[in-house]
């Protein structure tokens, strides 16, 4: 061929032996041929390379999120502080509503050296302390009153601000007036570092907490469980139903108008926007029957609604695929059609079907926007005990955070996008190996 | 007795009655099955069905009936004068009355009696029980709040008794119908086929549920504002839903909104359908088995990423990035360093969203070049053409309506993503051709008008179902267009 596209040239010098051939535009063509099929890989390499950033862009803000700066210091529960005039063993409000910050900040400052008559610097070593410690220490005196008076080594949250500087998310060549920790902390934090009482702890609040305005307070607790109650919900209602709806549509039902109508029906659900099961439910389960609001029962319903479609589709093309023979077998040996279905067909199909399954349990997993409008965008600090409860859901905590301005929360928000690509990891590498371990090729 | 303990009771019920049916099917046999029609299971499965299905269908209309007829009753009870208020008022009326019922739960008997002696007590009595009352209790509200528990109680005890007996009366009657030549799998067979074809309708019943729901909502909005103000409307500025206002002022203009949904898309589908196309088009054309096989479940990863994710990655990469270089840019060529496009804007929502896009395209469309016939190819290859030829001359036009029924499904998509453009396309409804400015969409003002408090009589709470149904209705008229292109359209090969 490449004779062929350099003939021009010999023609030119005069090479006479062969006939003169025309110039059929063949290195255009094959300089088009290379552009084609580069664009081919090319647009391939965008694809990859996008997944890439996003993936990249998501790990490197939030892998830091799964640690958490904590100061272990000795604590001196003083009774000055938490119980001035002994008043405890009459009121029992006032081991509640003692002001424990107090506490944490003059222990820090003891470590630090730092005067108790200094108010400014007081004020600095307090914006070094995460405001949980009000709870933590709250509990921990409620639940043993007799510490009061002494002097305990205790771990607590640093402050966000705090966790970022340690982390080195924050640019320490900004003026110090524009960034949210001074001169005079970062020292601080240094000096603690060195001492061994600031370090970076396993971030176990990350998956126990529920919501907090404090982002080194704020937990997936809440979203994991309510995603948990919601999955188990869509997993009750939609595999039944739509197993069932499948075998009828695709064993029993005859060629009429109400089978084709319904046909037409689940192909269209399935191209519905999510959205549109959000008002669905909004004004079904909440407005009309009355369910409450931002409950997982709720969501659990509207997600069912959502996953069945894709349940349906893979179920029927899971019992498509078991071959007539069977059915023709089981038949001729004088089963019921429905025993023919029951104890035949059904069972060879299971694994298409369970693939299909988690894989709609994954996307029902991580919808957001039908969640939004049933109002599980709520600011839910308790985890909830039954699926009547308000919760919220692992994407739209996810949400909630990316709303959040702080920068602390842009590495939460990362953290809990790994947690949810994790679940729909697993999820998925389940599906696969569920199929490739009981697939059968007929 | 509480419901869900009731229908533990009946389905135990059940289960002994599935028990005793295989056992007299079996005592009936004698120890020669196939006297019997059908197997013994058949006849344990029968008689537990005639045990469970209609006590639940009892439990199930009694739990909805029962309520409705207790807050009639209490509401026939409320003293004249108040029976003259509005129903709103009546309304909160009545939740007082139930939080009262549910905090006198909670008080012993004695505390109870206190209470009707001295009424004005109430509230902090119940307040100190954990029960928050609105406000303190009118007299009357005392009585009927008693009044409500005790037909509470009384329902209850009354489902539980008729529950239970009609299950055993079932359970009762299916046993004696018990005989060998009773067609038992026959009857059991027919009921399941019933329970089929129910959850099939299940598709039936959402379909009507969505348009239903959205449709009353969406006429109560119309009543309100006039229907060609929303549809033609150029102005989208709903205000706020004042508490006890009943005039509106907002103006709910449609077009804004289409309009930046519509712009937004189509930067989508620019993004998305020449890689995707692309992709697709070397995937089946060109790559080897090897580099298809790892190529192709990566692209389709990008698919199985929730939207949420691409939201985010628009929120703090793509939006950010974008406002750097456009200042960069500016700043190189004018020296003046302000950036011309926004963090958030059409581009950054419309390109995150074709992103997402891109495995749609690529994965349908894989599908239908596959599909073309390899005679085809084989023919086109033989007279001399190129590959790339072949592709654009032959395959492309015979796979055309399948993919131009993939992309209409694509727009669809578009039209109907949410997450991305509430985090990534600016909440500010304008009509201007920038792109890079931000505009807003119908799924961000759905969003925007029904996240928050909720008041279903105000015109800004119910544009949101208006907006819905127009959503609905463009995204269903895509797919039906997209699957009437293939059917007409489709060469017919063999």
């Amino acid at each position: 061929m490449s004779q062929v596209s350099t003939s021009p040239s010999m023609a030119t010098l005069g090479v006479s032996a062969k006939p003169e051939r025309r110039d059929i535009g063949l290195r255009r063509r094959y300089a088009a041929e290379r552009r084609f099929r580069l664009f081919g890989m090319a647009a391939i390499a965008f694809g990859l390379l996008f997944l890439f950033l996003l993936l990249f862009s998501v790990v490197s803000k939030g892998y830091t999120a799964f640690q958490q700066s904590m100061i272990t210091i000795p604590v001196e529960f003083s009774e000055q502080v938490i119980d001035k005039n002994n008043e405890r063993a009459t009121n029992p409000q006032k081991l509640v509503s003692a002001n424990y910050p107090v506490v944490a900040r003059n222990a820090l400052a003891k470590v630090l050296g730092v005067a108790e008559d200094d108010r400014a610097g007081l004020k600095a070593v307090n914006g070094m302390i995460s405001d949980s410690v009000r709870t933590q220490f709250r509990d921990m005196v409620v639940a043993n009153p007799a510490i009061i008076g002494t002097t305990q080594t205790v771990t607590f949250l640093a402050h966000g601000d705090l966790d970022s500087a340690f982390k080195g998310q924050i640019d320490l060549s900004v003026a110090e007036n524009n960034r949210k920790i001074s001169d005079k902390q970062v020292g601080w934090m240094n000096t603690l570092v060195e001492s061994g009482a600031l370090s970076k702890h396993f971030n176990t609040g990350l998956f126990v907490n529920g919501a907090s305005s404090r982002p080194e307070a704020a937990g997936l607790g809440v979203a994991v469980v309510g995603s948990l109650y919601m999955m188990l919900i869509v997993l009750v209602l939609s595999l039944p139903i739509g197993v069932a709806a499948s075998i009828y549509l695709e064993e029993f039902a005859p060629k009429n108008r109400f089978t084709d109508l319904i046909e037409v029906n689940i192909n269209n659900l399935a191209a519905v926007p999510s959205i549109v099961y959000g008002l669905l439910g909004l004004a079904v389960f909440v407005n009309f029957a009355g369910f409450p609001r931002s409950a997982a029962l709720v969501g659990g319903l509207v997600l069912t609604l959502m996953t069945l479609p894709t349940i349906i589709i893979a179920t029927r093309a899971a019992l498509k695929a078991v071959p007539p023979s069977i059915r023709s077998a089981a038949l001729g040996l004088g089963a019921s059609k429905m025993q023919t279905v029951f104890h035949h067909v059904l069972p060879l199909a299971m694994p298409g079907i369970l693939t299909g399954t988690i894989i709609g349990l994954a996307h029902a997993l991580g919808e957001t926007a039908p969640l939004l409008l049933i109002g599980m965008v709520a600011f839910v600090a308790d985890i909830p005990g039954t699926p009547l409860d308000p919760s919220t859901a692992l994407p739209v905590q996810i949400y909630m955070w990316a709303n959040e301005a702080e920068r602390a929360f842009v590495e939460r928000t990362s953290g809990a996008i790994m947690v949810l690509l994790i679940f729909l990891i697993l999820m998925n590498v389940g599906a696969i190996l569920l199929r490739r371990r009981f697939e059968r090729r007929w | 007795m509480s419901i869900s303990l009731l229908l533990l009771v009946v389905a135990v019920i059940g289960a002994v009655g599935y028990f005793i049916g295989s056992w007299r099917a079996n005592a009936l046999a004698g120890g020669k099955l196939s006297s019997l029609h059908s197997r013994p299971g058949y006849y344990g499965s029968f008689v537990a069905l005639w045990a469970i299905l209609p006590a639940v269908v009892v439990v199930f209309v009694w739990v909805i009936a029962s309520p409705i007829y207790v807050n009639s009753t209490i509401r026939a009870g409320f003293p004249e004068e108040v029976k003259a208020e509005p129903q709103a008022t009546q309304n909160l009326n009545y939740n007082m009355i139930s939080a009262i019922a549910r905090g006198f739960k909670v008080l012993t008997a004695e505390e109870r009696e206190a209470l009707f002696k001295d009424g004005a007590a109430a509230r902090d009595v119940l307040a100190s029980k954990g029960v928050p009352v609105a406000a303190e209790p009118a007299p009357y509200m005392l009585k009927s709040a008693d009044d409500l528990n005790r037909m509470t109680n009384t329902s209850s005890t009354l489902l539980s008794i008729l529950a239970i007996v009609v299950a055993t009366a079932g359970a009762f009657l299916s046993y004696r119908s018990i005989a060998p030549k009773f067609r038992a799998r026959n009857r059991v067979e027919g009921m399941m086929l019933v329970g089929l074809i129910a959850a099939s309708s299940i598709a039936i019943l959402t379909t009507v549920g969505i348009v239903a729901s959205m449709f009353t909502e969406a006429v109560h909005f119309f009543n309100m504002v006039p229907a060609w103000e929303f549809f033609f409307g150029t102005v989208w500025d709903p205000r706020f839903a004042a508490a006890g206002a009943t005039a509106s002022a907002g103006q709910f203009g449609l077009i804004p909104l289409l309009a930046g949904t519509l712009y937004i898309g189509f930067v989508a589908m620019l993004v998305a359908v020449p890689v995707g196309l692309f992709a697709a088009i070397y995937m089946s054309e060109y790559a080897s088995r090897h580099v298809r096989s790892v190529a192709k479940p990566l692209l389709e990863v990008l698919a199985g990423i929730p939207t949420i994710v691409y939201g985010f990655f628009a929120l703090v990469t793509v939006g950010p990035f974008l406002r750097d270089i456009s200042a960069q840019l500016n700043g190189l060529v004018t020296g003046n360093y302000s950036n011309f496009i926004q963090a958030q804007s059409v581009l950054t929502a419309g390109f995150v969203m074709g992103i997402m896009l891109i495995p749609y395209v690529s994965s349908l469309s894989d599908d239908i070049i596959t599909a073309v016939p390899r005679a085809l190819r084989d023919g086109s290859l033989g007279l001399g053409a190129t590959r790339s030829e072949t592709i654009k001359r032959v395959i492309l036009p015979a796979a055309l309506p399948g993919i131009v029924g993939a992309l209409l499904m694509t727009a669809s998509r578009a039209v109907g993503e949410t997450m991305i453009v509430v985090l990534a396309a600016g909440v500010a409804a304008r009509m201007q051709l920038n792109p890079f400015e931000p505009m807003t969409t119908v799924t961000v003002k759905i969003v925007n008008q029904l996240t928050g408090d909720l008041e279903f009589t105000s015109p800004q709470t119910l544009v949101a179902f208006a907006l819905g149904i127009t959503l609905f209705f463009i995204t269903l008229c895509l797919n039906i267009y997209a699957l009437y292109i293939v059917r007409k359209y489709r060469e017919q090969y063999e």
